[in-house]
């Protein structure tokens, strides 16, 4: 039996305001526990919310990006439940009136454009973090109202892949826009999954689970995967899928059932009564409109005309604003963008894909990565010797000049110095020289690989070849 | 979010899953008091049914005030010791709750 596989993704986005949604706490990440919380986002009685417009403004703004109808009018609500993430037993969210409608997303399959269906974007606060000791749990609430928006897509998706690669579409439109950083790591962006599967040649959606506990786009695409294979083998052994919320675990890779009785879902939403409904005027949409950054597609159109880069260049650039506004960083210092972009697309994303880390990370800034190229061009060390100062910064940071002037790693192009260690391996190396006199050219490699090794590598390759060739020339 | 009460007849009111849902024990004695309270709440605001309200949008908020709105700007919240003041059992500088069991 074929099955026909439909995802639906609802993606939760922190916006990177610097203050919460409903108050005036600091957002920033990583502070000691309950040391960003107020009467307002501990849940207080009577402390009353105020909301963020820049919160609001990143929203429309996501929304532009996917093609959504901004709404003209939008309100809060109150999503009421019982978790000790949640001081005040309902969380503020958008039911009926979110700020943003509709929109789509376009995902290559088979080199094919997809589109994928956005049903809203919404807003709402994040709610507190839980930790769990033994015998107790424990609640910090620097998280607790954050500005979260969620963006709900269509069950368009037929695959893992194409969900990844959904994710990875948002992720990319999320940071060009620049009111996220996306950093999974940080909890930046979150994801719930609904899947169900049906006999193909069946119209109707068969029945739903729902996946939670989705904090990488990896984990994403793996409990897909074993869901659909779940659901399979039950329909496959004539049994029934039961809708309900499973829980992701990344221990075992698998997904299991969190025995949510359906009532607990009834949420009983009604309007806060203590926020006032938003009223969005076409002015302010348009001037807003106005900001939008450039696209990922005009970026890499100019990246080619101002920097002289091959269109693959910066395609490989473009794919991630942090990756281009870093090589764009470095190549505006430069006189040698392409040096710059060849670094970026092979050391620099090496290392990256290697420690696992993003490039926000990275210790090499893009001041220190041109003028190690600089140092390159003009002669001031070689290749080999760049590629170790590289990893010198990796590890830790620091400018390259400093680092050639501490470890004495200019290139020795001082003709006395090279002479002697080019006369000291010839006379080591007598059967050498006869080869190449004798015709063998390719002999004159193992000379210079000497030389190289005497110079500790600081020798200009090209005056230890001219050298030897001379010297041999009779 | 519309009650589904507004557009029905009559309707008993599940006092126990209302309550349940508000994480509220209620014994025999009490349920029965809270269903002839609420019951009477809710025939009391059907009465708005008896108008003709077509084309009138619900009403959330009493005054006609909208975008009422603050700048992203930080200030400092409270203390943390005096946030912990208020709280039952602190571990680890966190508010300690129960075991959480999911
Ligand atoms: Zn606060």
């Amino acid at each position: 039996m074929n099955y026909i596989v439909s995802i639906g993704l609802e993606v939760h986005v922190q916006l990177q305001t610097r203050s919460k949604m409903f108050c005036s706490c600091d957002t920033g990440y990583g502070a000691p526990p309950n040391t960003h919380v107020c009467p307002v986002c501990l849940g207080y009685p009577g402390a009353m919310p105020v909301m963020n417009k820049e919160a609001i403004r990143m929203t429309v703004l996501a929304g532009m990006m996917i093609d959504s109808e901004i709404s003209t009018y939008s309100k809060f609500d109150r999503k009421s439940y019982f978790y000790p993430d949640m001081p005040k037993n309902y969380q503020i969210t958008q039911y009926d009136k979110p700020f943003c409608v509709g929109g789509e997303v376009e995902i290559m399959v088979d080199d094919q454009p997809k589109i994928i269906g956005v049903t809203r974007i919404h807003l709402e606060e994040d709610v507190g973090k839980n930790m769990h000791f033994r015998g107790s749990s424990g609640v910090d609430f620097n998280r607790a109202g954050i500005p979260l928006m969620e963006i709900v897509s269509e069950p368009d998706m037929s695959s893992p892949q194409e969900a990844y690669d959904y994710l990875t579409a948002l992720r990319q439109i999320v940071t060009y826009t620049g009111i996220s950083e996306c950093n999974q790591e940080e909890g930046n962006m979150r994801c719930d999954v609904n899947c169900s599967i049906r006999p193909e040649g069946q119209e109707e959606l068969g029945t739903k689970t729902e996946l939670k506990n989705l904090n990488s786009f990896k984990a994403a695409f793996h409990a897909l995967e074993y869901e659909i294979a779940r659901q399979k083998d039950v329909l496959g052994a004539g049994g029934e899928i039961v809708q309900e919320t499973r829980r992701w675990d990344p221990d075992t890779c698998e997904t299991y059932s969190m025995r949510v009785k359906e009532k607990d879902h009834d949420y009983r939403y009604f309007p806060e009564p203590d926020l006032m409904p938003v009223v969005l005027d076409t002015d302010l949409v348009a001037k807003w409109r106005s900001g939008l950054p450039e696209l990922p597609d005009m970026r890499k159109k100019r990246i080619v005309t101002e920097y002289g880069l091959p269109e693959y260049d910066a395609g490989v650039l473009v794919s991630e604003k942090a990756l281009v506004d870093y090589f764009e960083g470095a190549a505006k210092l430069s006189s040698n963008p392409k040096a710059i972009s060849n670094w970026v697309m092979t050391e620099v994303l090496r290392y990256l894909a290697e420690k696992e880390i993003a490039i926000t990370a990275l210790k090499v800034t893009p001041e220190a990565l041109s003028a190690l190229v600089a140092l390159v061009d003009d002669k001031t060390i070689n290749m080999t010797t760049a590629k170790d100062i590289f990893a010198t910064m990796c590890d830790k940071g620091g400018a390259p000049a400093d680092i050639v002037k501490d470890q004495g790693l200019a290139q020795v192009s001082d003709d006395g110095a090279i002479a002697a260690f080019v006369k000291q391996a010839m006379d080591e190396n007598p059967k050498s020289v006869a080869d190449y006199k004798s015709g063998n050219k390719a002999a004159v490699q193992f000379l210079v690989g000497q030389v190289m090794r005497m110079s500790k590598g600081k020798a200009n390759p090209q005056m230890v070849v001219g050298l030897l060739t001379d010297l041999m020339k009779d | 979010m519309a009650n589904e009460a507004d557009q029905g007849g009559p309707e008993k009111i599940d006092v126990r899953y209302v309550a349940n849902l508000a994480r509220l024990y209620l014994d025999d004695s009490e349920v029965e008091t809270f269903q002839g309270q609420l019951e009477g709440i809710v025939e009391h605001v059907k009465q708005i049914g008896e108008l003709d309200l077509a084309g009138i949008e619900p009403t959330s908020h009493a005054r006609p005030v909208q975008n009422v709105l603050r700048e992203d700007v930080v200030r400092a919240g409270l203390g943390h010791e005096l946030v912990m003041d208020n709280a039952p059992k602190e571990k680890n500088g966190q508010f300690a709750v129960p075991q959480i069991i999911e």
